[in-house]
């Protein structure tokens, strides 16, 4: 009876509660802005320059769909609330922004507003956004608005019961957006500054790198790692703590080229990231990490004997052990010390690769498992291994290199997340 | 130590060391020469071959891996005398010119036809993907593969 009561009441409770969220949500609704056409197209300076906040803002990475036209959206994005389809940011009239005015595209990007006046879901940065200068806002309109416009219809979200409900936004709003202002110089005056701005607001990394609380908001404080899309991302607070400490230089290699000689490729959510980077101009990469190594928790590298004691052990194969037998067999040829590709390209002894050292093994067994796919342009692969070893034996493995070689504390469950990552890359 | 293996129906006792790539131990110890070493690295396909009906890399697959499976090479889906389906469409297209990289193509797409008996031609573009052919046959080979998928399974 108690129970009975109980339940009832708590409905009832629901029900006001979504009354109010409703009656606020149509007190406030946004007002759908008019439609505009086309913006003249603009100057060739004008068109690099927007390019440069379109790559430094990472539009292209969710807006476009695997095999997709550019911006052309319908791109999947898996929350923990179901996936979102990106939307066609190309100037098709119809189903694209054709019929946006640069004040409708600046209240989406800091308002999350679409131009009819629906709330946007917070998978659109938004929030990072929000922040963005006056200047860069215009560019990144007048680059957007000169694309190809191509025909294509949203896919539609598939969102559990009650966030396909969009006016819950405005509650999800009044938590985490800050509004925006223009008082933001378009030109910041040291890389330092610069940085911050490109990693906080256009660069938006803490959407991945601060993980989510159960509402869905970032984490504070920012920057403690998170995951995406089936990966880990790694904090971004402890990137010179640890066996295999960051350095400036090595961060701007990783982040424009995709590979660090000293812990290896980037992979997974941050790969086409990095294929960002690699367009914009030098200096924009070295702000990026000049504030990235701003941030770092004890601000200091850890000792460097450590990390050459540990590098040393790579050539040391332990005998006997299956993980190790697993390990020559499967991996040597390329990963182990005396093995050409070690020699003449300068790949990371695995003691210093990221995914080796990261606290879960998610990192490790994805690449494992999906290796590292060729892509237009890029030197780094690695063949996939789903179909030549089983979880297990994955586990194995991934004891003997994390050990054995890294000499780090054993993972734990490792195959239990081999076959979770095995299923999700499946569905 | 031996490690049991089902290579082309037959059950076999292999005792090479765990540690030995499946490719070496197809070559050398069961004289199975079909699949070929290109790369040893996984990058080229010359090496493939069917594993529990997956196309698999055989020089970066330890033996150890592969107690109590099943492994499938070219020489498995049929001989010069009774050539297989996909073999037939093969020799039909002059596939081959110098035939390094075909027993890799014959049983990467096997392994799609056996899946997907009548895949789109954009299925087996990306299938084939991680198999080369540095004399540029691909054309050849995407049409035996074709005609092998319009009729009912290989």
């Amino acid at each position: 009876m108690r129970i009975l009561s109980f339940a009832r009441a708590a409905a009832a409770a629901g029900a006001v509660m979504a009354a109010a969220l409703g009656g606020l949500y149509l007190w406030t609704r946004p007002a759908p802005l008019p439609a505009a056409v086309l913006p003249a197209p603009p100057s060739a300076a004008v068109l690099a320059a927007g390019a440069r906040v379109v790559a430094l803002g990472d539009c292209m990475v969710c807006h476009t769909a695997k095999d997709g036209a550019p911006y052309a959206g319908g791109y999947g994005l898996r929350t923990p609330f179901g996936t979102i389809y990106s939307t066609n940011i190309t100037p098709d009239p119809v189903t694209g922004i054709g019929s946006w005015s640069a004040q409708a595209f600046r209240r989406a990007l800091r308002e999350g507003v679409a131009r009819d006046g629906h709330l946007l879901y917070p998978a659109f940065p938004y929030i990072h956004y929000a922040r963005m200068s006056d200047r860069d806002i215009e560019l990144a309109y007048a680059y957007l608005m000169s694309r190809t416009p191509v025909r294509a219809e949203a896919r539609r979200n598939e969102l559990m019961f009650p966030l396909n409900f969009r006016p819950m936004l405005a509650f999800w709003n009044a938590l985490y957006l800050r509004p925006g202002d223009a008082r933001i110089p378009a030109r910041q005056a040291t890389p330092l500054e610069r940085g911050r701005y490109l990693v906080d607001t256009l660069g938006h990394c803490a959407s991945c790198h601060s993980g989510m609380n159960p509402l869905g908001g970032e984490r504070h404080p920012a920057f403690q790692g998170g995951n995406i899309d089936g990966w880990d991302a790694p904090a971004l607070t402890r990137l010179a703590a640890g066996s295999a400490p960051w350095r400036h230089e090595e961060l701007v290699d990783y982040l424009r080229g995709g590979l660090s000689p000293a812990h290896g490729a980037a992979k997974g959510p941050m790969r086409p990231v990095t294929e960002r980077l690699a367009q914009v101009p030098r200096e924009d990469v070295e702000a990026i990490a000049t504030y990235l190594m701003s941030i770092q928790a004890d601000g200091g590298a850890a000792p460097q004997q450590q990390a050459q004691a540990l590098a040393a052990r790579t050539a040391a194969l332990l005998p006997g052990d299956a993980g190790a037998r697993l390990f020559e067999g499967a991996c040597a040829g390329c990963h182990a010390a005396p093995a050409p590709m070690m020699r003449l390209a300068g790949r990371p002894g695995l003691a210093r690769s990221s995914a080796v050292l990261g606290a879960s093994p998610v990192n490790f067994v994805q690449t494992v498992l999906h290796g590292v796919p060729w892509e237009h342009g890029s030197a780094v692969y690695m063949p996939p291994f789903a179909d030549t070893l089983s979880d297990a034996q994955v586990a194995l493995l991934a004891a003997y290199i994390r050990t054995g070689i890294a000499g780090q504390p054993a993972w734990k469950d490792i195959a239990t997340t081999s076959a979770r990552v095995r299923k999700e890359n499946q569905e | 130590m031996t490690t049991s293996v089902t290579i082309n129906g037959r059950p076999c006792a292999l005792r090479a060391d765990p540690a030995t790539p499946l490719l070496y131990v197809l070559r050398n110890e069961l004289r199975l020469n079909g699949a070929k070493f290109g790369c040893g690295m996984g990058q080229c396909g010359a090496c493939t071959v069917i594993l529990d009906g997956k196309p698999v890399f055989s020089c970066v697959t330890p033996l150890g891996a592969l107690e109590g499976r099943s492994v499938r090479t070219v020489e498995g889906l049929g001989s010069a005398e009774r050539p297989g389906r996909l073999q037939a469409a093969f020799i039909k297209h002059q596939a081959a010119q110098c035939g390094y990289c075909i027993a890799g193509m014959l049983t990467r797409a096997q392994a799609l036809l056996e899946r997907n008996p009548h895949p789109t031609e954009r299925e087996i573009r990306s299938h084939m993907e991680p198999n080369l052919c540095r004399c540029g046959t691909h054309h050849r080979i995407l049409a035996a593969i074709r005609e092998a998928a319009r009729g009912d399974a290989a």
